[in-house]
């Protein structure tokens, strides 16, 4: 009898390695006459561990990991494809503590399924939400989602059922569901696993959101960055149309749904939904003045749902559970769960998704395992570039958009980057505004000029030049980019800055910074 | 009846007549593939990059013309993304992250050994014309960096001692995958 093995496809596991171990699997069970059937998931977000292999057996799928090529001739003599011993045994995979006690309520089957199996999605839950709303009239698909409490994830945390409602009710003959999937914040990663682990669920996803707004067409727009993510979707889509469940009769309905892939190209201010919009009607990715607002004139101007992939992906479970089912997560306003991704100098990195509430210090300590260098944390920068770098005074924050906006940070798309106390924070400082001025759009004056001056200044402030008066002078720049910026990225740019200096000041009076700019 | 000599006046020049035929016909194909395409600038442009390598800027009156655009339009699409290059690259390319997560676990370091070991700068390529050096802000591999990737091959955890035995191995057997 033939033996399933899991091993993931997704792009972290095979930047550590993945295919490598596929590929020297199949080779030593070909060597040993042992008959085994490989099938390669998404990952399920424990990076430390990966790449991990599971093994299906009569006591459930059984981890082993992180697995090296090298490793299989000893995992075979070990027995490992009845679960045997082996120092690598991680026990039944849903066991391990940092799975066990997550709250996966959007991404469940990251890492379970074959993400480009349609059958495999369907017989793990796939389109029971999409069967649910297809019956139902668009305005009680809308206000399920509005009862539900889902709120944006990509940042902003607008309530999805008002904006959907706002498509809803505008008149307009084409309307558009557009997916931002430009996934540019450093720190984040839940998007890509979704798309590359589970691909049909953000599908799944978009096609409810069009029923319930009268929308026909449909659009993911994928960051370049991701050839892996590309390539899963991709296959999804083409399956997804194969079997009916999109294109001019979704699922028999007679109701269409077209959607379509689209590549951006490097520009981090494609990630706001304006510029997105820019984009995909092939202009460069400049942002828009609102109002009007992107539910009213979006995309080729006709009103437009722009929401984030896991927005998308968590509106299955919704229809499928119902909203009182999702909105019984949560703590305030925020409801439901959070994709939390933790990066950067961190031990045990990966994706927690738990119901908000749960405090930054639990995720960092007793998920992340403190850092990977093993020296005390100093600093976390929570929500993409453009969110506030935090000391450790503030670490019982709970992980819920009011407390952090309290605090004077933002939740943003929920990736937290882990700092050891190596960590220049002039030089973290200085790069935000480097950041700012290479990515700026240009459109407006505090991010395009500032962010350039905002460097110069930060630079005669570490070497000491009036310090005083270039604080000021900084601080009033901030203060500038804050107010009169168009959007959120000069807007926010201020937030990485003046937590620097307000929680690192030390950082500042050393001449680290110059030095840095001329590596 | 004039004796003048008549000349005549090229009144249109061919857009895109001084472009290699190779390129000409990848532009056209591209052009001839996506223009139906709601939106179809972006998309022509990654089908031309993916197939040369790059986006030659002679070939930009010729994509202006097929689109009925501007050249100033096409020229503005081209120069606002970073991941469309107007400079022909290496035969591999090198996207190195700069972002936070990878510089919280030494990807400056990573970036400056780069940088050394190439011998040229960002955008740059390598004398021996094999590698060309971009940053990139995020790759997605933030709990595994510092992270590159070349060509479409990721590689995470990569210490300059990892970057050298990418480099010396080529990219097409190199590493991880």
């Amino acid at each position: 009898m033939s033996v399933t093995v899991y091993i993931p496809r997704e792009a972290t596991s095979l930047s550590l390695g993945a295919h490598a171990v596929a590929r020297a699997l199949a080779e030593e069970a070909a060597r040993r006459g042992e008959s085994v059937r490989i099938v390669r998931t998404g990952s399920r977000g424990l990076f430390w561990l990966e790449p991990l292999v599971e093994v299906q057996t009569s006591a459930g799928r059984i981890a082993y990991g992180p697995v090296q090529a090298g490793d299989l001739p000893g995992l075979f003599a070990a027995d490992f494809l009845n679960g045997g011993r082996h120092r690598l045994n991680l026990g039944p995979v849903e066991s391990i503590p940092y799975l066990q006690s997550q709250q996966r309520l959007t991404c469940g089957r990251l890492g379970v399924i074959d993400p480009v199996n349609l059958d495999d999605y369907r017989a793990h839950g796939g389109y029971e939400g999409l069967s649910n709303a297809l019956p139902m009239l668009p305005a009680a698909i809308v206000k399920e989602v509005t009862e539900s409490g889902l709120r944006g994830r990509g940042g902003a945390a607008f309530p999805t059922g008002i904006k959907w409602k706002t498509v809803h009710d505008a008149p307009g003959p084409q309307k558009y569901i557009v997916c931002n999937a430009d996934e540019g914040d450093s720190g984040t990663f839940s998007d890509r696993l979704l798309m590359e682990g589970d691909p049909f669920c953000l599908i799944e996803g978009m096609t409810i959101a069009a029923l319930a707004v009268g929308a026909t067409r449909g659009y993911i727009y994928l960051r370049c960055e991701y050839p892996h993510a590309h390539d899963t979707m991709t296959e999804a889509i083409a399956s997804a149309y194969a079997a009916g469940c999109l294109g001019a009769d979704v699922l028999g309905s007679g109701r269409a749904f077209d959607l379509q892939l689209r590549l951006g190209a490097g520009a981090y201010i494609c990630g706001e939904e304006t510029s997105l919009l820019e984009s995909l009607e092939g202009r460069r990715g400049q942002i828009r003045f609102k109002p009007p607002l992107p539910a009213l004139k979006g995309l080729f101007d006709c009103p437009t749902v722009v929401n984030n992939v896991i927005t998308f992906a968590s509106v299955p479970i919704i229809l499928q559970r119902g909203a009182q089912f999702y909105k019984d997560y949560g703590m305030g306003r925020s409801r439901g769960s959070l994709p939390i991704q933790l990066a950067g100098n961190v031990a045990r990195g990966g994706l927690v998704e738990r119901a908000f509430g749960a405090s930054l210090r639990e995720l960092l300590y007793d998920y992340g395992g403190g850092t990977r260098s093993g020296r005390p944390i100093r600093a976390v920068q929570v929500g993409g570039p453009l969110g506030a770098y935090w000391p450790e005074s503030k670490f019982d924050t709970p992980l819920d958009y009011e407390a952090f906006a309290a605090g004077g940070g933002m939740l943003g798309h929920g990736g937290i980057v882990v700092f050891d106390d190596s960590v220049d924070m002039a030089a973290q400082a200085r790069y935000a505004m480097e950041f700012c001025a290479i990515e700026s759009c240009g459109k407006c004056t505090p991010c395009r000029i500032g962010s350039t001056r905002g460097v110069e200044v930060i630079d005669r402030l570490v070497a000491g030049d009036r310090a005083a008066m270039q604080q000021t002078l900084l601080r009033d720049l901030c203060d500038t980019m804050l107010n009169g910026s168009l959007c959120a990225l000069g807007g926010l740019t201020p937030y990485p800055v003046l937590s620097a200096l307000d929680y690192f000041a030390e950082d500042f009076s050393k001449p680290a910074v110059l030095q840095a700019a001329k590596r | 009846m004039s004796e003048r000599k008549r000349v005549p006046i090229p009144i249109r020049v061919e857009p895109g007549a001084d472009l290699p035929a190779a390129e000409r016909t990848a532009v056209l194909e591209a052009v001839n593939r996506h223009r139906a395409l709601e939106g179809a600038l972006l998309p022509i442009l990654h089908a031309i990059q993916d197939r040369l390598g790059w986006i030659p800027p002679r070939a930009l009156p010729l994509i202006a013309y097929e689109l009925n655009l501007s050249r100033a339009e096409v020229h503005g699409v081209v120069t606002f993304y970073h991941y469309f290059r107007q400079h022909k690259p290496g035969e591999h390319v090198i996207f190195l992250c700069r972002a936070e997560a990878c510089q919280a676990v030494g990807a400056v370091s990573l970036a400056a050994h780069a940088k050394r070991a190439l011998g040229t700068d960002f955008h740059g390529t390598s004398g021996d014309g094999r590698y060309t050096l971009e940053p990139v802000y995020c790759l997605g591999n933030c709990a595994s960096g510092p992270s590159l990737m070349i060509d479409r091959e990721l590689h995470g955890r990569v210490t300059p001692e990892r970057f050298d035995q990418l480099i010396g191995a080529g990219a097409a057997g190199a590493g991880a995958a």
